[in-house]
């Protein structure tokens, strides 16, 4: 009988064969932690008395979320995992390199790994088909100290894409669609797998939106088969060999199917305060915007500051609202900054910040005041998400914010290209 | 046998709801970031939770990100359980590692201020005050390993590995 991508990549790891449901022990291939949750994994870890990690040059250390440094008391968070990385031999990213996810697909993820962290959105590295999954500190510590976890195998659901995108349509809206579809809960304990002919037709890049965000129905993981796309970015990333083909059988059995239609999208965004409250950014039309930010794992990367570049080229920000962008690594930077995206970006009246979370969180930086809205392209709006409870996050594609920027009220892109 | 007060809340929330981005400033100062555990949906709540009590929720409990410190909190107030109609995946994991369980039920018919009685290892919660009974799903071996030893880290401790 044939397997899923998740049972596929489980079966690999686990030397078994397995199948939805089961309970299995699994190789993990690369852990990470980062400095919201890394600290109390370091407390655990000692705590556990796992003494040595299980392999350090595949266990990374990522100081991204508070960056630059906000308060001592993170300042001092950041000497606990500076010190653990190099006690442990770990790898260290230093501030300003960016965000894990973003770092993690650059260089370390390859199709077919077993990837944990403590962080929810490490299944933005299923779209290049590891599965990666978000766990808490606990579990992390104690799978940087024996090198494998504990598994329930999650049944699949099949979203079997065709078509193309509409101009003005990207992988934000197409996620945006998804979760509206089946609800913020709609994929809880299982894997949301993406199939079909229309996957041809996302870019790595983009793979990376839809993966990072699965977790936002409540997916374990959110999976991409590793194919010519895949190789393509590997090899571009200088990374040819980490490349190997990983694809469902034909025969797997899903759960359930999901048609969708990438030409019948639209610009979608969600509404305060909940990620599958979508509607059309059409709809929205004289919803008032005072910041937009561009940036996040979710749509921090260098095609998506080029498409918002493009909206606002020659242009200005609307003058009540504010525009933040924050690029998600250093890599992206350097190419805006090559490309001349960043300059374009800055004429148009954006505040530029460092490579990392920046106000994604509500932790510092972009925080909102009483009564206003924010148009992000990150993947959460919960209430109090950036920073206060009585403020309003509105969640939408880099297009979507770049109108929205220039018109001050929630815009469709498709007006403004 | 657990018996506690009910603390009734909705549907979908989120870890954001529990312990919000703006305080991780204090996450290496638990006993200050304990006391704004669930301040954003109900302010009263951490000064009337005691000792032994439950938090009894709707559907998709703990959604979002992956802290740790979210049940850790709920468990440092005091929570001794929590009864959901479902719960998000990571923080279900997350609130068995700290050896806090949360039980799948229909919460529906609790209500808020009821007085529960819940017998683990029976997986019954008896609620005193309306006389309802209710059962609860069963959790993987593994994690009733987990939690019988009160947590991941003091299991792991013990054993040094997973046993399935
Ligand atoms: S950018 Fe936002 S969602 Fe992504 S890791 Fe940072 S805080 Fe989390």
């Amino acid at each position: 009988m044939g397997e899923t991508l998740a049972e596929k990549i489980l079966s690999a790891k686990s030397g078994n064969n397995i199948r939805a449901g089961d309970i299995v022990i699994a190789s993990v291939d690369l852990v990470f932690i980062q400095d919201t949750t890394g600290p109390l994994a370091v407390r655990q870890f000692r705590e556990s008395g796992l003494k040595k990690l299980a392999r350090p040059e595949k266990t990374a250390v990522f100081i991204d979320h508070a960056v630059p440094s906000p308060t001592h008391t993170l300042a001092n968070d950041h000497l606990v995992l500076r010190r653990f990385a190099s006690e442990a031999g770990a790898i260290m990213s230093e501030m300003g390199e960016g965000v894990c996810h973003q770092l993690v697909a650059e260089s370390l993820a390859r199709p077919g790994d077993i990837i944990v962290a403590s962080d929810s959105h490490t299944v933005t590295a299923g779209g290049l088909g590891a599965f990666a999954t978000g766990m808490g500190s606990s579990d992390v510590a104690v799978a940087m100290g024996l090198g494998r976890t504990w598994f329930r195998v999650p049944e699949s659901i099949l979203a079997e894409v065709g078509g193309r995108f509409q101009k003005g349509v990207s992988a934000k809206d197409l996620i945006l669609h998804v979760i509206g579809l089946i609800g913020a809960d709609g994929a809880t304990y299982k894997a949301l797998e993406f199939g079909g002919d229309g996957i041809k037709e996302i870019s790595m890049s983009q793979r990376f939106t839809v993966a990072n965000m699965a977790v936002e129905a409540g997916a374990k993981v959110g999976l991409f088969p590793a194919d010519d796309i895949t190789r393509d970015y590997l090899a571009a990333q200088g990374r040819k060999k980490d490349y190997q083909p990983v694809s469902p059988d034909a025969d797997a059995i899903y759960e359930r199917t999901i048609p969708i239609d990438l030409g019948a999208l639209e610009p979608t965004v969600a509404k305060p305060h909940t990620v599958d409250n979508v509607a059309l950014a059409r709809e929205l039309k004289g919803v008032k915007i005072q910041q937009v930010f561009i940036g996040t794992c979710t749509n921090g990367r260098l095609d998506d500051l080029e498409i918002a570049a493009s909206i606002l080229k020659g242009k200005k920000r609307h003058p009540g609202t504010r525009l933040i962008v924050a690029p998600a690594s250093r890599q992206v930077l350097l190419t805006a900054l090559e490309k001349g995206y960043i300059q374009t970006l800055v004429e148009a009246g954006a505040a530029v910040l460092p490579p990392g979370c920046g106000p994604c969180l509500g932790l510092h930086q972009g925080a909102l005041g009483d009564g206003e809205a924010c148009l992000s392209t990150s993947n959460r709006n919960f209430r109090g998400r950036m920073g206060n409870p009585k403020s309003f996050v509105y969640l939408g594609s880099p297009a979507t914010a770049a109108a929205t920027a220039l018109a001050g009220e929630i815009t469709d892109p498709r007006e403004a290209m | 046998m657990l018996r506690g007060r009910a603390f009734k809340f909705g549907d979908g929330i989120s870890t954001d709801h529990i312990i919000p981005g703006r305080y991780t400033h204090l996450r290496s100062n638990l006993t200050e970031l304990a006391r704004h555990v669930l301040e954003d949906v109900d302010p009263a709540f951490v000064s009337r939770v005691r000792e032994g009590d439950f938090i009894v929720a709707g559907s998709n409990f703990g959604l979002g990100s992956s802290r740790e410190h979210a049940p850790l909190v709920i468990k440092m107030a005091g929570v001794r359980a929590i009864l959901a109609k479902s719960a998000a995946r990571i923080f279900f994991r997350n609130a068995i590692n700290l050896g806090l369980p949360v039980l799948i039920c229909d919460t529906d018919v609790i209500n808020d201020g009821d007085e529960l009685e819940i017998d683990l290892s029976a997986g019954v919660v008896k609620d005193l005050t309306s006389g309802q009974k209710l059962t609860f799903g069963k959790m993987p071996q593994v994690m009733l390993r987990i939690l019988d030893e009160g947590g991941l880290i003091p299991y792991i401790k013990k054993h040094g590995d997973f046993k399935l």
